[in-house]
């Protein structure tokens, strides 16, 4: 029996994706900026894609442009917005448990001489909106908050951020990182008053190399890839015309029967939630109930290594995620956790499971089953 | 530009009667070495000295870098070969040499010309041909001047069936040719010592084996992985490696349950080198290599590899054990195990380290320590061995 509960880090291609690839690879294979006809029969399947996608959010097909993931996405989202606002102010805002495609394209705009706020979060990984009120000013050009956090799952008051900023400066811009709510839940970016919305293809059943950007119309945003002029001049790059068409496809996929799946999620996610915490010195991390997302669960096991009982859990076919790695030399422990203000103790042990809608309850069980037996042999061998 | 490789040797050339069993070892080392090499070669011995040479076009900088970690080798030129179509040819062929050999920039060095007859019936004798080319240079070069006794550099001509030309020596690594010294077991870990260590054995002459200790859950896949492609860069020197993997986790557990954990590291090692010892004999080595280093870790004092090495029935080879961690992470860089040796995948989960482990174990101590083990370990040492997984490493 295998257990893939690693579903944050990375999905399998479902069936139809597959299919659909093939087809751009092997009979419509090709450039959709092509003047002839099999350049205009591949571009069907990217019109089709930002259709399919532009449906699942409510939005305009124009108004959504396709790169490499998830990272590509952010970085266009903050560095595009910075570069393309900067005579409106410096300050940009975000939070400390964005995901290091957001952190890292602040640290390089802090470089080039914007600010950067990031606001510390609560005990479950939700953003303080008082803070969120302080920072926001008439300098403030952007803001970045991630929808639903990758390492507990928390989800963020999106509606409640975005009417305190509009409130504070109604030019800021909003950015939303969906890497893991994406396909997961509802999103209206409109509704929410959101100007952009990151997404990636590995995360819904799509492979992995592409994801989109939600842009509203009339963003000012600049290029950060520059070619062609592809997208609007937006995105340049000959389309990954498979990739696209796969996106497109798993979004379709993933939104049919939303209901019916989340339901499906949160019942495995309690499930393994009371598994686990009828299981000694177990401590769940986050929030329990359904206000956080409903395929994630970071539970720390004390007194085991993270890494030691994910290395226990494999030899059982059972793949998870660990909060910190193994290494002598320093203690590689999650950023998020670590702005959670998670007890140390706590840190070095913490495990994250995640499911997808495929995810069966059988696996839920033989995961606990494993761990039950896990558990009191891994113990004996606390660190002195 | 060259047609072949004059290779030069050491301490080989002294050792009288078994002198061709190190040339032939050395002959076959630089073939294996070239083999992989753009291009085809043959190496053969020539009147006391090895040629590689090469049949048409090949890799210079591909063969440069190979011939650079065949031990035996103390330098190598690379030679220009001419017919010896009179002394005309012979001259202009010099010319052309110095012109590519050395660029415009930098035709201005003192030099000496050396001739070597090995053809006795060649017209001119040693000391006439030296003199003519020299001359010939000069004019060719006027910026060049002649200085007999010390000059920067040195034109090597040799009259044999072809006329050999070379004046560079690219240094070799030194040391004897593989496969002339016996076979040792080399305990490999993932840090930087151990793979120094079979490095340094390797160019004595010695064929490696070798042991690594994993213990799952405790220990990844990818700890593993890094120890094979230590192994496989330490075959670039030492040949082909049979690397054992032994499941140590059964044994670690017990020794952690039944011992005092002050002496974990020290026991541990000690059943480690009797399972070393094991496979060592069953591969026919003639000893156990190890990376210890005297005071570099509490299990590397002299009291304790007094005790651990109290284990061992056959010699154990330390060849770091006077060097500092600077000399090692030297050789590790030169060798090019370093970046490996310094990715972050632990081989031993620090859970088995103890916060104060012992410096100066007592034998009888840890004798009487291990008398708790006595109900299970041997069954256990047995299942090591029979579970281990061997594979042989090659570099590629």
């Amino acid at each position: 029996m295998e257990a893939y509960l690693d579903n944050s880090a990375t999905t399998r291609c479902s069936q139809r994706v597959l299919q659909i690839v093939h087809k751009t690879m092997d009979i419509d294979y090709g450039n959709p900026s092509s003047l002839h006809k099999k350049g205009m029969e591949s571009e069907k399947y990217v019109k089709n894609a930002a259709a399919c996608i532009a449906k699942t959010l409510k939005v305009s097909e124009k108004e959504i442009y396709f790169t490499s993931g998830g990272t590509e996405s952010n970085n266009l989202a903050v560095i595009g917005a910075a570069m393309a606002n900067r005579r409106s102010g410096r300050r940009l805002v975000t939070t400390q448990i964005e995901h290091p495609s957001v952190q890292n394209a602040m640290a390089f705009l802090e470089g080039q001489g914007f600010e950067i706020i990031a606001l510390p979060v609560d005990g479950s990984g939700r953003l303080s909106l008082d803070a969120l009120r302080g920072a926001v000013n008439h300098e403030t050009i952007l803001v970045s908050i991630m929808q639903v956090n990758n390492e507990v799952g928390s989800v963020q008051p999106l509606k409640e951020a975005s009417d305190i900023i509009h409130e504070q400066n109604p030019k800021t811009l909003i950015h939303v990182d969906a890497v893991q709510s994406y396909g997961k839940m509802h999103i209206r970016p409109k509704k929410l008053g959101i100007d952009m919305l990151s997404a990636s293809g590995h995360k819904i059943h799509a492979p992995k190399g592409v994801g989109f950007l939600y842009i509203k119309e009339k963003t000012k945003i600049k290029p950060i890839l520059f070619g062609g002029g592809q997208q609007l001049g937006l995105r340049s790059g000959t389309h990954n015309v498979p990739g696209i068409a796969a996106l497109g496809e798993a979004a379709c996929e993933a939104y049919e029967n939303i209901e019916a799946k989340i339901e499906h999620m949160y019942s495995l996610r309690d499930r393994l939630i009371t598994g686990l915490s009828q299981m000694e010195g177990t401590v769940i991390n986050g929030s329990l109930g359904h206000d956080s997302a409903p395929h994630i669960v970071n539970a720390s096991v004390t007194g085991i290594r993270s890494e030691v009982l994910l290395h226990a859990l494999e030899e059982r076919d059972i793949y998870v995620s660990a909060g910190s790695a193994c290494s002598s030399h320093k203690q590689t422990a999650s950023g998020t956790l670590l702005a959670m203000h998670i007890d140390p103790a706590l840190l070095e042990s913490a495990v994250r499971f995640s499911f997808s809608s495929h995810t069966q309850e059988s696996e839920i069980d033989y995961t606990i089953s494993a761990l039950e037996e896990i558990i009191p042999r891994l113990r004996r061998y606390a660190r002195f | 530009m060259y047609q072949a490789f004059l290779i030069k040797y050491g301490e080989i050339g002294v050792k009288g009667k078994n002198r061709h069993i190190f040339e032939d070892t050395l002959v076959s080392q630089v073939g294996n070495a070239l083999k992989p090499v753009d291009g085809e070669f043959t190496v053969r011995k020539e009147n006391g000295r090895i040629y590689a040479q090469a049949q048409g076009d090949y890799d210079y900088d591909e063969a440069v870098e190979a011939l650079s970690s065949v031990f035996g080798i103390v330098g190598f030129c690379p030679v220009v070969l001419i017919e010896d179509e009179g002394f005309e040819k012979l001259a202009e062929a010099v010319i052309d040499y110095a012109a590519s050999e050395f660029p415009q920039s930098e035709r201005s060095f003192t030099f000496k010309v050396v001739t070597r007859r090995a053809r006795k019936n060649y017209p001119m004798d040693s000391m006439e041909v030296s003199a003519a080319i020299g001359e010939r240079l000069l004019d060719a070069y006027p910026a060049l001047s002649v200085d007999v006794h010390n000059p920067q550099v040195t034109i090597h001509i040799e009259i044999r069936n072809k006329i050999n030309i070379y004046s560079k020596t690219i240094p070799g690594p030194g040391g004897m040719p593989v496969g002339t010294a016996g076979r040792a077991m080399l305990l490999l870990s993932g840090g930087i010592d151990s793979p120094a260590a079979g490095y340094m054995i390797a160019k004595r002459g010695v064929k490696i084996d070798a042991v690594y200790f994993h213990a799952p859950p405790y220990t990844s896949d990818r700890a593993k992985q890094k120890v094979i492609d230590l192994a496989r860069i330490v075959a670039k020197y030492a040949g082909p490696i049979r690397l054992h993997i032994i499941n140590f986790t059964q044994i670690q557990l017990y020794i952690y349950d039944k011992c005092p954990h002050d002496q974990l590291t020290i026991i541990m090692r000690r059943y480690m080198m009797k399972l070393a010892e094991h496979f060592a004999r069953e591969d026919e080595d003639l000893g156990l290599i190890t990376g210890e280093s005297i005071g570099q870790v509490a299990s590397q004092t002299m009291q304790s590899m007094a005790v651990t090495n109290e284990v061992c029935t056959m010699p154990v080879y330390r060849p770091l054990v006077g060097f500092d961690k600077q000399d090692i992470v030297d050789i590790a860089l030169k060798i090019g195990t370093y970046e490996t040796s310094i990715l972050p995948y632990e081989d031993c989960c620090t859970i088995f380290v103890a916060k104060h482990p012992v410096t100066k174990p007592n034998l009888k101590s840890i004798h009487k320590s291990e008398t708790h083990l006595a109900e299970k370990i041997d069954a256990m040492m047995q299942e090591a061995v029979d579970t281990a997984e061997t594979i042989r490493v090659e570099y590629s």
